[in-house]
């Protein structure tokens, strides 16, 4: 056997090369991470670029993020679901009883907003509680559960617009989150205070792992993920505070929209809870393999059930998301598209559909693709049917990617 | 060893609706003793390990630990007193590192954080402990390791907090002859650190490699409790297929009739 060096490694151990060809090695072992995504969206970039000058314009770049805000936040609450190795089919709807729900308080019984929003929410958790509890407890697997509660929240819709009408909703605050922008200045300095902060958070990391002895990212790994950030966000932001109104004398339209803070800062919760916390690890341990985390004292139950509602939460704040969108609630909100692509979202993101591996960065990437394709697909004049077909080959692209990485990682013995 | 037992059973019944798995079972596990248990298929070495980890309460019975009497009514109950089991299938989860398998379900925390760098510490403080130098990195996923390399990491797992009582059930079944002689090495290694280690296993020359006492288990019964030296390998084979050999073992044959 050969004898590395265990309990201190050597300095040569923490340099740049051994780091970038470890992870040269995990791709290599089939652990592909967020990798296609990022291709795939650049490709896609590039080819609707050339294809329709319009996709670069600003207005159209702000359109991406408001178009996609709804997908991904339900992504992202999928993926706790999807960790497990379980399925969520009944997400889409949820959102769209949640926006329902939303409606018929907000305009019809003339609530607040933040009582309408939290009714909503708790509205979501509920269902998720159900939905778990069925799951975990009395053992239905999640596939044929949440293939119910499709249906029957599709009913559930329908109740509550009353028969096809439209709800349409004038509150001021719930219309701002996805067609109201933040002022730029308030946008740059956000840009800074997250670069600054996550610089400081990385080294900070960094050097009080190196002053125990332990591997340290090494400074010029933490370089490149801190420019990396910067640009891309620096970029985006640049961009979103350009002038996008037609007419800018007459209304000025510039800024970040709203809905893209909010996007950032359940990304932020939700990784921190994923891998800083016990909660979130014991999710992965139950992913991984369910037996040896409850020999290992976790309640897998009470991970199962807590993941469904997760899910169902997020689905909820969706469901906001897109009635503040679509200005109203119909009993198409939720429908239609919207489960699949969130499901694709994350998948396409780099979450595995087999449980166990994943994380809530994956639901932005995987939203990003699906809004792209769905976007640059719709400026080149595409119908509705064309675009079903290309986002439905995505997602199978997506996990057969997702089944050939598992399948090379048994192979070179990393499963 | 002059020491008393640190884990003693007597008179333990067991059964699993009609059927009696385990019949006025005693057994004893010593401090810096590697106690094999060994037995044919069915006998009841499963059942007994279980018994003693909580997971199947016992009929009646009594067990002692450090010379007291206690209730182990479940496997917190066992993890408590000091009793650690690795399975035959390990119970590690392929896709958490080495760091994180070791502390699952037990993490540190600073306040709601987790405190990865202790852990980190503390994982690598146990396996130097243990001389395992075969694995490159603590942060590299159990399933980029070879068999050995996850026995190795099962024990360490379980030895990480201070146990008393270490059992495995068949570390070697899976692995190749190199593997084996390390996975035994370690076995010696922590029966040398002061812990009871007690190694259920089917190979006898395993047995006979590293224990100082042999318990054979026959047909739910405990045929002897013998030390390694003072009995030869065709004894305990015998031991194992019928239930005595000579002067030792279950009075009258066939044990299941008394």
């Amino acid at each position: 056997m050969t004898t590395e060096t265990l309990p201190k490694q050597e300095n040569a151990e923490s340099s740049l090369g051994v780091h970038v060809k470890g992870y040269l090695e995990r791709i290599k072992g089939g652990e592909l991470g967020a990798l296609p995504a990022v291709f795939g969206l650049i490709i896609l970039c590039v080819v609707f670029s050339v294809l329709r000058p319009a996709f670069l314009s600003a207005v159209n770049f702000a359109n991406l993020f408001t178009q996609g805000a709804a997908v991904a936040v339900i992504a992202m609450g999928l993926i706790f679901v999807l960790l497990l190795g379980e399925i969520d089919l009944s997400a889409g709807f949820a959102s769209g009883v949640c926006a329902a729900v939303l409606a018929v308080l907000l305009t019809l019984q003339g609530w607040p907003w933040y009582l309408a929003v939290l009714a909503a929410m708790v509205t979501g958790a509920v269902i998720g509680l159900v939905l778990g509890s069925l799951v975990a407890k009395l053992g239905i697997p999640s596939f044929v559960v949440t293939l119910a509660a499709f249906l029957a929240f599709q009913g559930v819709v329908l109740l509550l617009v009353k028969d096809g009408t439209n709800i349409s909703i004038r509150d001021e605050t719930i219309l701002a989150i996805a067609n109201k922008n933040v002022p730029p200045v308030a946008g740059w300095t956000a840009l800074i205070v997250g670069v600054v902060a996550y610089a400081a958070i990385q080294l900070l990391q960094a050097r009080r792992r190196a002053a125990r002895g332990l591997v340290a990212t090494p400074i010029t790994v933490i370089a490149a993920r801190v420019a990396t950030l910067a640009v891309v966000s620096g970029v985006a932001v640049y961009v979103l505070n350009l002038e996008r109104s037609r007419n800018a004398a007459l209304v000025s339209l510039k800024g970040v929209p709203i809905v893209v803070p909010l996007i950032v800062i359940l990304l932020i919760v939700w990784t921190f809870v994923l891998r800083r916390t016990a909660y979130g690890r014991h999710i992965y341990a139950v992913g991984g393999n369910a037996e040896a985390a409850r020999r290992a004292g976790i309640n897998v139950d009470r991970i199962r059930i807590s993941a469904f509602v997760i899910c169902s939460f997020m689905a909820s704040l969706g469901g906001i998301i897109a009635a503040s969108r679509a200005n109203s609630v119909d009993p198409n909100t939720g429908g239609s598209n919207v489960l699949l692509f969130a499901v694709g979202a994350a998948v396409i993101g780099g979450t595995s559909l087999f449980g166990g591996k994943g994380r809530a960065l994956d639901a932005l990437l995987g939203g990003a693709v699906v809004a792209v394709i769905e976007n640059g697909m719709g400026l080149m004049g595409y119908s509705a049917g064309v675009k079903f077909v290309v986002t439905g080959s995505v997602l199978l692209l997506a996990a057969g990617v997702d089944a050939l990485s598992r399948k090379r990682a048994a192979a070179t013995g990393r499963r | 060893m002059s020491q008393g037992p640190i884990l003693e059973l007597r008179g333990i019944n067991k059964s699993f609706g009609p059927v009696q798995v385990l019949h006025d079972v005693a057994f004893s596990a010593y401090p810096g003793e590697v106690t094999a248990l060994v037995g044919d298929n069915g006998a009841g070495k499963s059942t007994l390990v279980k018994c003693i980890g909580g997971i199947h309460p016992i009929d009646s019975g009594e067990y002692f630990f450090d010379g007291e009497r206690v209730h182990v009514s479940g496997p917190r109950d066992a993890a408590a007193l000091g009793v650690e089991i690795v399975y035959q299938d390990l119970a590690l989860c392929d896709n958490l590192d080495i760091v994180q398998n070791m502390f699952l379900g037990r993490e540190r925390r600073s306040g709601l954080v987790l405190d990865e760098d202790t852990m980190e510490e503390m994982a690598a403080k146990t396996l130097a402990g243990l001389s395992v130098r075969t694995v490159k990195s603590l942060r590299q996923h159990v399933s980029s390791l070879s068999g050995g390399q996850r026995q190795t990491v099962a024990i360490a797992k379980a030895v990480l907090w201070n146990s008393k009582v270490v059992i495995l059930d068949e570390p070697t079944a899976a692995l190749g002859v190199a593997q084996t002689a390390q996975v035994l090495e370690l076995v010696r290694r922590l029966a040398d650190k002061g812990l009871a280690v007690v190694l259920i296993s089917h190979n006898m020359n395993d047995v006979f490699a590293v224990s100082d006492r042999i318990a054979a288990l026959y047909l739910g019964r405990m045929a002897a409790q013998v030390k390694a030296s003072e009995v030869t390998h065709a004894q305990i084979v015998e031991l194992i297929t019928s239930g005595r050999s000579g002067e030792l073992g279950l009075k009258n044959g066939n044990g299941a009739a008394s």
